[in-house]
């Protein structure tokens, strides 16, 4: 994947807004590349500039400075008609769905046909293929108001779909629908992507979407990129505090663990999770950690797990304990405040 | 009486009629178009452009602010040149139409400023260039607001057109002024308000429910 071709480039990158209290910077110097036939996550939390940045992917907003790059052409320098031409290839979703609210779901589909001229049996042909391709057929002539969110956004993919585009933008597709329902579209994103090659850009605040159907993300925080890497390595050896609290769950961000001591926040992959690492290194160092939070998760389809423990006060005890871990091959690092 | 009445009231209903569809249809013609124009150019909209907005809006307002009867005084010149007299049905329209049309571009533009954003965006992400936007998506999924609009247009140009009775219209209100007024017969005048008020509602009624039937967002 990593020798792939590029489809999308981001090169020096600013975006500025003029607002009455002066400018704002939402995108600082963004370099970017997005591999064809990747799922690349955007991660950050709300007002670090990430929806600026999708849209930038298709020129809906224009950069103060830089350049954008898809499929090799530079988007910034072409005219109207050609930069509408190009977003026939750069399918997109929103958190809102966006559907036309006085169309069925198969006039929905139809829309992006008809503006590409395609004639109304084939439109409605290949409409057809796509509401089996998001499993509601059934759902053909039925308005956006009689629809679930899900069911939405569902019509909304198979949408952005209908020109065959080469990228789908998803910017905060599931940040409206409860979990069950995130679980659904996601898998159907990553089918998607799996049985059509079409490259996802994921847009969202919340890791657990990373984490369940991206291979790449970028850590975006305060307008600049932080971090970007492959999830799992992320998850591993997070670089950046900002990347610290997006690891753990929404409500937990922030908290300061025990009296402010030092933590070891020790991850295990697959291999690792079926022994007893933490009984066997308490054991052999004769010293008690305390476990201030653990979980597991499903990264990019592998199973990783998280503990944060507590060290002792003892700088012998926790060489021991360094001394163990590294020779166990098991993955830690020492954190402060989370 | 009786036959006199009839006589009396069904050419001006029909008058009355014909002088508000008319213009309430050429008054469409162009504030439609001027409406879009108002939203496409605003500097929130798909192809901003600030002068012309401001030209158009400025235009606009000016004719909205001149009351209906000194429109049409004013206009008599003009009214002559064009359809050869200032006065009776034909006369009203050309002034109706001047009353009318920045009124309805003010309705439309407000209508399509309801259609959601996201919507207008997700357009645009998919490639859509301004004239589809107009047609394919502001237009449609404004439609149940803008027939809100029209029901409310020609119950207004109804209106005015009655008050035109007063200085050589035709219509309803041309009978009412005439009996109620210059002869002091009240029953006559108050026969001819009920026939207004009885097609002020058909045409709300007819509107709304026109509205409601092609609206799809309600389930």
């Amino acid at each position: 994947m990593e020798t792939a071709k590029e489809i999308i480039r981001i090169e020096g990158l600013n975006k500025t807004f003029h607002t009455k209290d002066g400018e704002v910077v939402a995108l600082d110097n963004i370099h970017l590349e997005i591999a064809q036939g990747e799922i690349f996550g955007i991660i950050g939390l709300s007002g670090a500039g990430k929806s600026t940045l999708v849209r930038c992917m298709n020129l809906l907003e224009k950069p103060t400075a830089g350049r954008v790059f898809f499929d090799g052409q530079e988007l910034g320098g072409l005219r109207r008609r050609e930069l509408n031409e190009k977003r026939h290839s750069i399918g997109m979703i929103f958190q809102s769905f966006n559907l036309l609210m006085q169309r069925t779901a198969l006039q929905n589909i139809c829309f992006p046909l008809e503006l590409v001229g395609t004639p109304k049996e084939k439109a409605r042909e290949r409409a057809r293929e796509l509401l089996a391709l998001v499993h509601l057929e059934d759902k053909e002539n039925a308005y956006p108001a009689q629809l679930s969110g899900g069911q939405k956004q569902r019509v909304a993919i198979a949408r952005a779909l209908a020109t065959n585009p080469k990228v789908l933008l998803c910017d905060e597709a599931t940040s409206a629908l409860d979990p069950n329902t995130t679980r659904g579209v996601l898998s159907l994103l990553k089918d998607i992507n799996q049985k059509l090659g079409v490259t996802i850009v994921v847009i969202t605040h919340e890791m657990s979407v990373i984490e369940e159907i991206c291979s790449r993300v970028a850590i975006l925080d305060h307008s600049q990129i932080v971090e970007m890497g492959r999830v799992e390595d992320i998850f591993v050896k997070p670089q950046s505090k900002i990347a610290r609290q997006l690891l753990f769950p929404a409500g937990k961000k922030e908290i300061k663990f025990g009296k402010g001591g030092r933590c070891l926040r020790i991850v295990f992959d697959g291999l690792s999770s079926y022994e007893p690492v933490l009984s066997s290194m308490v054991l052999e160092c004769g010293y008690p950690v305390n476990i201030l939070f653990a979980d597991t998760r499903d990264i990019d389809g592998k199973a990783m797990g998280q503990i944060i423990v507590g060290l002792p006060e003892e700088e012998k005890a926790v060489h021991r304990m360094y001394a163990y871990l590294n020779t166990h091959g098991i993955r830690f690092e020492e954190v402060k405040d989370i | 009486m009786k036959p006199e009445l009839f006589q009396l009231i069904l050419p001006s209903t029909w008058e009355s009629l014909y002088m508000t569809l008319i213009s309430a249809a050429l008054a469409y013609v162009a504030g439609l178009p001027l409406g879009i124009l108002l939203v496409v150019t605003d500097k929130n909209g798909i192809r901003p452009m600030p002068a012309l907005n401001t030209v158009l809006g400025t235009i606009v307002n000016l004719l909205r602010s001149v009351p209906f009867l000194i429109l049409f005084i004013a206009l008599r010149d003009v009214t002559s040149a064009i359809v050869g007299k200032a006065y009776g049905a034909r006369a009203v329209i050309v002034a109706l139409f001047v009353a009318a049309a920045p009124f309805i571009a003010r309705m439309v533009e407000s209508s399509l400023k309801e259609v959601d954003p996201g919507v207008i965006e997700a357009s645009q992400s998919m490639g859509a260039n301004t004239m589809q936007i107009i047609c394919k998506v502001l237009l449609p999924e404004a439609r149940a607001s803008l027939l809100v609009g029209a029901a409310i247009s020609i119950t207004t140009i109804l209106g005015y057109s009655a008050m035109a009775g007063i200085v050589g219209g035709g219509g309803l209100g041309a009978v009412a002024i005439n009996y109620g007024y210059y002869r002091n017969e009240t029953v006559m005048m108050w026969i001819m308000i009920v026939i207004l008020v009885a097609i002020v509602q058909v045409f709300q009624e007819a509107g709304l429910y026109l509205s409601r039937v092609v609206d799809k967002r309600i389930r």
